[in-house]
């Protein structure tokens, strides 16, 4: 069994007065340790999907296993918190405590984690995303980049299996969007933790095991970056923005000039030269 | 200019002073609040003036910066030191010109209140900038938790006081930039009368009511993706632990409270 899956999932906001669900008919497994990214225009329905696997809502129809356990069954909830943590999109809003120790603790003392093995968790999950010696520091003097990351922490300090990360960097400067990126691709290779990133920056998606595209509250499609770069058509048509060097390539193959399968700028040069 | 406001701000250093347990110091600053109401003279004010002068020295924090945490309430002090000495009659006449006079009494008057608060703001600042947050509202819900019994929710309300605190940075933050925004577009927060500058105030609060709520909902919703679920079964990072000084210090003060009140 895969660590996620979703079997035939529907959800309708009950305050929602349209008639289309948020999510309607939603298949899908994302195995332990992978690198998942979910794309999609505005609405497509990205947040929702990412608050059913952490059990923030359930759904309408349908099932959600998180490493064999059924998010219908309340007695469930707080193990698959555990389980999946969860980073939002705005840095300011997700810190708890005015000092950066005290927040990424945050999780732990919930779940009862005995005080010295917090001190442990905490100094470990800091240095892991790069923020050791910040300890004391207060959320607010941090940059943007420098939040996430602590936040990120505070999800990795509660010794998760996989991390959703909803937009985390939507709100951060290139710089902090690199940090955070760095950060999250370190803990899935190095320390295997399986991660489902949501994201809208498509450059994001070039090294995930697998991307899933929404539309509309469905799931346009799934496969390896490579194989959903190749939709160019298909993508723009619901609003993506396709990376540069992609849709170059698209282009020279349909002047029938031979290109392997790119996704990057470099990979485009070494292509061509 | 919101921003600069630091009443009471921690200021972290290595300290026997910050190293006390948070109860003890709610307590002791409880103690020393209730004596400053007791005295009625000057050289009580001076003898805990000096006190206040040793503790600073030892909290390790520059003097400048406990002052200039007194800052913001200078406008109130100086408002009760005017109202005193122009409006409390009584002793010799000092000066008078048609129907305004100043008596001593209402200097002396004037002088003392205005001494009692700064005491007062000292005491209290001197608290919370020498004990982190956390350790302070983990204090107050210890000191409540006897009334847990009694349906009052310590946990819940310690949590509040956590998030308020961490929280009024950046909603000053928010504030400045919202009137630097309004500003922009030609707003006017410092001209005209009271009621005016308060009506202008409203394009700030409305804004600012309306992210802090929404900041409110991505909040629940973050603490209950970490598993937050009331006070009940909760650890801590730093527990509270009293030790031997914690009670010495304690002990210093209940004598000079004491000794002080009746001197
Ligand atoms: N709390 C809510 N109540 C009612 N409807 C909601 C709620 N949250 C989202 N929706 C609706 O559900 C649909 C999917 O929203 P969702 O937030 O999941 O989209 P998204 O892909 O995350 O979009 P974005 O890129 O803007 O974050 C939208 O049509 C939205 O209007
Ligand atoms: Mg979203």
């Amino acid at each position: 069994m895969s660590l996620i899956e979703i079997n035939g999932v529907d959800f309708l906001y009950q305050n929602d007065n349209s008639d289309r669900p948020a999510l309607q008919n939603i298949n899908l497994q994302i195995e332990a340790g992978d690198f998942a990214v979910i794309i999609g225009s505005n609405g497509s329905g990205k947040s929702t999907l990412a608050k059913l696997l952490n059990v923030l809502l359930t759904p309408s129809k349908g099932e959600i296993f998180v490493s064999g356990l059924n998010t219908n069954n309340r007695d469930n909830t707080w193990k698959i918190r555990q389980k999946v943590g969860m980073v939002f999109q705005n840095p300011d809003n997700q810190l708890v405590a005015s000092m950066v120790e005290d927040d990424v603790a945050f999780g732990p003392e919930n779940l009862g984690v005995p005080s010295s093995e917090i001190r442990k968790r905490v100094d470990k999950a800091l240095e892991m995303v790069g923020m050791a010696g910040f300890q004391k520091f207060a959320p607010h003097k941090l940059s943007g980049g420098q939040k996430q990351r602590v936040a990120i922490a505070g999800v990795i300090a509660m010794e998760p299996e996989c991390i959703v990360l909803d937009e985390p960097t939507a709100m951060l400067d290139p710089q902090g969007r690199k940090e955070v990126m760095e950060t999250v691709e370190y803990l899935n290779r190095e320390k295997g933790i399986t991660v489902v990133h949501i994201t809208h920056f498509m450059e994001e998606a070039v090294d995930a095991d697998q991307v899933i595209v929404m539309n509309q509250g469905k799931i346009l499609h799934k496969g390896s970056p490579k194989s959903i770069f190749r939709l160019v058509e298909q993508l723009k048509d619901v609003n993506l923005d396709i990376p540069v060097a992609v849709e170059v390539a698209e282009y020279l193959r349909r002047e029938k000039i031979e290109i392997p399968d790119i996704l990057s700028i470099d990979e485009l040069v070494d292509a061509l030269c | 200019m919101l921003k600069d406001i630091t009443i009471g701000q921690y200021i972290a250093r290595d300290s026997i002073i910050h190293a006390l347990d948070a109860r003890i110091k709610i307590i002791i600053t409880t103690i020393l609040i209730i004596a400053l109401f007791t005295i009625d003279t000057f050289s009580g004010f001076g003898f805990f003036s000096a006190f206040i002068l040793v503790v600073v020295l030892l909290s390790k924090i520059s003097i400048k910066k406990v002052l200039k945490g007194l800052k913001p309430i200078l406008i109130l002090v100086l408002f009760t030191l005017f109202i005193h000495i122009f409006l409390t009659k009584g002793g010799q006449v000092l000066w008078s010109w048609k129907f305004i006079s100043i008596e001593s009494e209402g200097v002396y008057t004037g002088f003392f209140m205005v001494s009692r608060i700064f005491i007062l703001i000292l005491f209290t600042s001197l608290l919370t900038l020498t004990t982190s947050p956390l350790q302070l509202t983990d204090g107050i819900e210890y000191i409540l938790s006897p009334l847990k019994r009694f349906g009052v929710p310590a946990s819940e309300l310690s949590m509040m006081m956590t998030i308020a605190l961490r929280f009024i940075p950046t909603l000053l933050e928010e504030a400045d930039k919202i009137m630097k925004a309004q500003q922009a577009r030609g707003a006017d927060f410092e001209s005209g009368n009271l009621i005016q500058r308060a009506k202008s105030l409203i394009p700030l609060l409305v804004p600012l009511f309306i992210s802090a709520f929404r900041r409110a909902d991505d909040l629940a919703l973050a603490m209950e993706s970490r598993c937050y679920r009331g006070g009940e079964g909760r650890t801590r990072l730093h527990e509270l632990e009293f030790r031997y000084y914690d009670f010495i210090a304690l002990i210093i003060i209940v004598i000079l409270a004491v000794a002080v009140s009746f001197y």
